[in-house]
């Protein structure tokens, strides 16, 4: 635990401050993905915690161990890419196949649109 | 060149991440991850996925910089209505007549529309080019047809197309 | 001083973590479908490898960010297999 204690005090709070905002997130993010009623609305929760709370994360990592080390560590980079690379493609995914399943129960919510309806609200409460 | 190296920009990047995955720069791990990057990228060959061509670079980096502004916005908007939890909030789908078509900016404009919190892709038809987008909170006057074709479809064209 | 400053930023961000890995495992448990457990498990994947990472900055070493990036690629592919489950009801056609 040297590291730490030898850390200068902007870098703390500046890592501190990155540390705190991003795991909030991610708790907003969670608690969203408890609280919304359907999986349309559901699916809006957990990016919160994979873009703007993994970011600040891992900027704080990167900025910890940059100072710690005296040296560059830019690592962090490679899950930031891959992270923000895969999630959007897993929500693709996940979302077809609720639109499959929906459809084969034989409730599809896109029927009311429409060249003349371009948007449809569906209820909060389903 | 086009024979040995099919795909120079998907192989930069392959060797770019050997590179920061073993955190070295030494002449050793820059050949390796070389052969590396270039083997894999023959994989892309057998997947016959079409050639990868930017057309301005300086326009990736304004798509870049609109990305994440408009990220860190809607975070906000999203963080704020996980915990007021409004309760005339009005989720719903968008219909948006898409203008772009090439393979790449599709894919691009469905990654940063599903990565933005607040908005997700839906569903897309190619025969007529329709795309439907699910929103958290449609409201009234936000015409998101519009926000989509002036925020991104613009610069994804410019690039791709 | 630094030292307090970052070991309390580091003790809330884990229990911040923590409890989004709990509402996240309550929606698995709760469902009431399929894919609200698969979103459920995908964002139990991405809250345990922010931990990891905040585990990481806490000792001090690197181990921990290996650990994160297979749990990042790993979960990736569980959640895009089960969704091809889902849609398909097999995994490789």
């Amino acid at each position: 635990m040297n590291a730490i204690e030898e850390l200068p005090v902007w870098a703390a709070i500046l890592t501190s401050a990155l540390l705190l905002l991003g795991s909030s997130l991610a708790l907003i993010g969670s608690i969203g993905l408890l609280r919304f009623k359907t999986f349309y609305e559901r699916i809006h929760a957990p990016t919160l915690g994979s873009t703007l709370g993994l970011f600040s994360i891992l900027a704080a990592s990167m900025l910890y161990f940059s100072i710690a080390r005296t040296r560059p560590v830019v690592h962090e980079i490679l899950i930031g890419i891959f992270v923000t690379t895969t999630t959007p493609v897993t929500f693709l995914f996940l979302v077809q196949a609720t639109l499959y399943r929906d459809r084969f129960e034989g409730s599809d919510p896109l029927s009311g649109l429409s060249e003349e309806r371009q948007s449809v609200k569906t209820p909060t409460g389903s | 060149m086009s024979r040995w190296l099919p795909y120079p920009v998907i192989s930069a990047m392959l060797l770019a991440t050997w590179l920061l995955l073993n955190e070295d720069l030494s002449v050793a791990h820059v050949l390796l991850g070389t052969v590396v990057a270039i083997a894999g990228s023959w994989v892309l060959v057998r997947l016959e996925a079409p050639p990868l061509i930017f057309r301005r670079l300086w326009i990736i980096l304004r798509l870049a910089l609109e990305v994440v502004v408009d990220m860190t916005r809607s975070n906000v908007r999203v963080a704020r209505l996980v915990l007021k939890d409004k309760r005339d909030r009005t989720p719903g789908f968008v219909r948006i007549e898409l203008s772009v078509r090439s393979h790449y900016s599709l894919t691009l404009l469905a990654c940063i529309i599903t990565a933005t919190p607040g908005t997700s892709w839906v569903n897309y038809e190619s025969t007529s080019n329709v795309l439907v987008i699910h929103v958290l909170d449609l409201v009234d006057g936000d015409d998101w047809g519009q926000i989509i074709k002036v925020r991104y479809e613009g610069l994804l064209k410019e690039i791709f197309e | 001083m630094s030292g307090l400053i970052l070991t309390i930023a580091l003790t809330i961000s884990k229990g911040f973590l923590t409890l989004a890995m709990a509402a996240s495992a309550l929606r698995i448990l709760r469902g009431p479908r399929a894919q609200d457990r698969v979103l459920g498990m995908d964002t139990l994947y991405v809250n345990a490898m922010l931990l990891l990472l905040v585990f990481g900055i806490g000792s001090g070493t690197t181990l921990y960010f290996e650990v994160a990036l297979v749990i990042g690629l790993l979960g990736f592919v569980a959640t895009v297999s089960m969704a091809k489950f889902l849609m398909r009801g097999e995994v490789i056609e």
